[in-house]
């Protein structure tokens, strides 16, 4: 870790308090010129790809999960060229402190920073509270758009097995424990939409057998930061019943929501292999003869489902 | 695709937005999202009043209202618009209906072709999941001018 780990009482009980940064840590660090010399880099990350523009925390740089991260024809993320290409025209180099925020409890900020991580990017960090808590606080924004001098980051290539599940790694998970991390409509399959407006998103609903529901929003409070430690104890080990040592995978609809789901579990609470699906439910509500089950029960693996 | 069935003043947006290069575009929706008008006091209060699509990942409520002259023409639409400041997008592209549609007939807005939002030329720079609320969007509008101008006549 490159740049000094904050210490405070919340993060401290944490698994990985390294991961976190509050915002009086964040304004100070750029008080003292942290995002001179390349050290530290700030990334915003949005669900709204105009929000950057509106204002932004001061030297922060613009990353856009849709058309920074994800390969624009196949479905999957950038290889090692396009991230090198990225990080560099950010001023990002290997060995720079990045901390991302971003909008929505950085439900987006989040699924960046996973992305970093499929990269093995070493030090990547999310600002507890994100942009709302940043301006709630009445701390300074800008429109400046920050000129970095280029950053020197190698090609890497993705790593994605650690961390990433794909539809066939989920379908030897069954009988391990799953997250499903979407709201209890999309869970149940008993999807609210207007008249008129068919879903498009899947062709069927419901969820993967035996997966537990815990809403992401859930891991995070009213101001937008992680629940303490024993919150997410209280979350995870009890009400999903997460045993420590599992293995776990996490999906929503298309990975970003459980993105925020996987950041608390991996880091937080510490379990050494968590998953996050990013396939989600707009592939396996759309694959043929994968198990699904409806209704707010679990449900369990039917025989032969592996 | 063509705008040959757009207004005026929509097909001179949509001109706006083609002659520039994409990141300029991004600049000009978030001008519109800037020039949308205010909800007038009478509906600020009722939000009972607005629909929400749900479509659009960030909250985006309408409504629509007509205006009938005595002379017997055709009563034309004013379209209400309301979406937070932190969702530009979403406000960006209310703007664009607002400064294109508001105040036309039944008729000339229901003759806008459904993937009119795909002629900005911000599907790539925007993606296409969230060009999905836009369209949307502008379903709603045509949708409920549909509704009001059948039971008008």
């Amino acid at each position: 870790m490159s740049y000094p780990v904050e210490q405070n009482e919340k993060f401290t009980a944490y698994a990985n308090p390294e991961r976190l940064v509050s915002t009086e840590w964040l304004a100070a660090a750029i008080e003292g010129g942290a995002l001179n010399d390349g050290k530290l880099v700030v990334v915003e990350s949005d669900e709204d790809v105009l929000l950057y523009e509106t204002g932004h925390i001061p030297g922060a740089v613009k990353v856009d999960w849709h058309t920074d991260l994800n390969d624009e024809v196949t479905r999957d993320y950038v290889d090692g060229n396009a991230f090198a290409a990225l990080a560099a025209a950010k001023g990002i180099s290997r060995d720079t402190t990045v901390v991302i925020y971003g909008d929505k409890s950085n439900w987006w900020a989040a699924y960046a920073l996973w992305v970093f991580t499929l990269f093995g990017h070493e030090d990547v960090r999310l600002l507890d509270g994100g942009r709302d808590k940043w301006i709630a606080e009445g701390r300074e924004l800008t429109t400046d758009v920050p000129a970095p001098a280029a950053g020197d980051y190698p090609v890497v290539e993705r790593n994605d097995a650690p961390i990433r599940a794909f539809k066939d790694d989920v379908l030897a998970h069954l009988g391990k424990p799953l997250i499903d991390v979407r709201s209890p409509e999309e869970y149940t399959g008993q999807r609210t939409h207007m008249p008129a407006y068919p879903e498009e998103g899947a062709l069927r609903g419901g969820h993967i057998p035996t997966a537990a529901s815990i809403p992401w929003a859930r891991a995070a409070a009213e101001d937008g930061t992680y629940r303490t430690r024993p919150e997410l104890e209280a979350l995870y080990l009890g009400e999903a019943g997460l045993t420590e040592g599992d293995d776990v995978v996490a999906y929503c609809r298309i990975g970003e929501r459980s993105s925020h789901t996987w950041f608390a579990l991996k880091y937080l609470l510490g379990f050494e292999t968590v998953r996050n699906y990013d396939g989600s439910w707009t592939e396996w509500g759309n694959a043929v003869r994968v198990p699904i089950v409806k209704g707010a029960e679990r449900g369990s693996v039917p025989a032969g489902a592996r | 695709m063509s705008t040959y069935a757009l207004p005026t003043a929509l097909a001179e947006i949509v001109d706006d937005f083609q002659a520039l290069t994409e990141p300029d575009r991004l600049q000009l929706l978030l001008e519109f999202s800037r020039a949308l008008p205010e909800l007038p006091e009478r509906l600020r209060d009722h939000p009972e009043l607005l629909e929400q699509v749900v479509e659009c990942q960030s909250p985006l409520f309408l409504t629509i209202e007509t205006e009938k002259d005595d002379a017997g023409s055709p009563a034309a639409f004013r379209l209400f618009f309301k979406a937070p400041p932190e969702a530009p997008t979403t406000r960006g592209f209310a703007g664009v209906l607002h400064e294109g549609l508001d105040g036309l007939t039944a008729e000339e807005i229901l003759a806008v072709p459904d993937d009119m939002p795909e002629l900005l030329g911000l599907t790539r720079a925007i993606t296409p999941l969230r060009m999905r609320g836009m369209t949307a969007m502008l379903g709603r509008i045509k949708r409920k001018v549909a509704a009001s101008a059948r039971l008008q006549s």
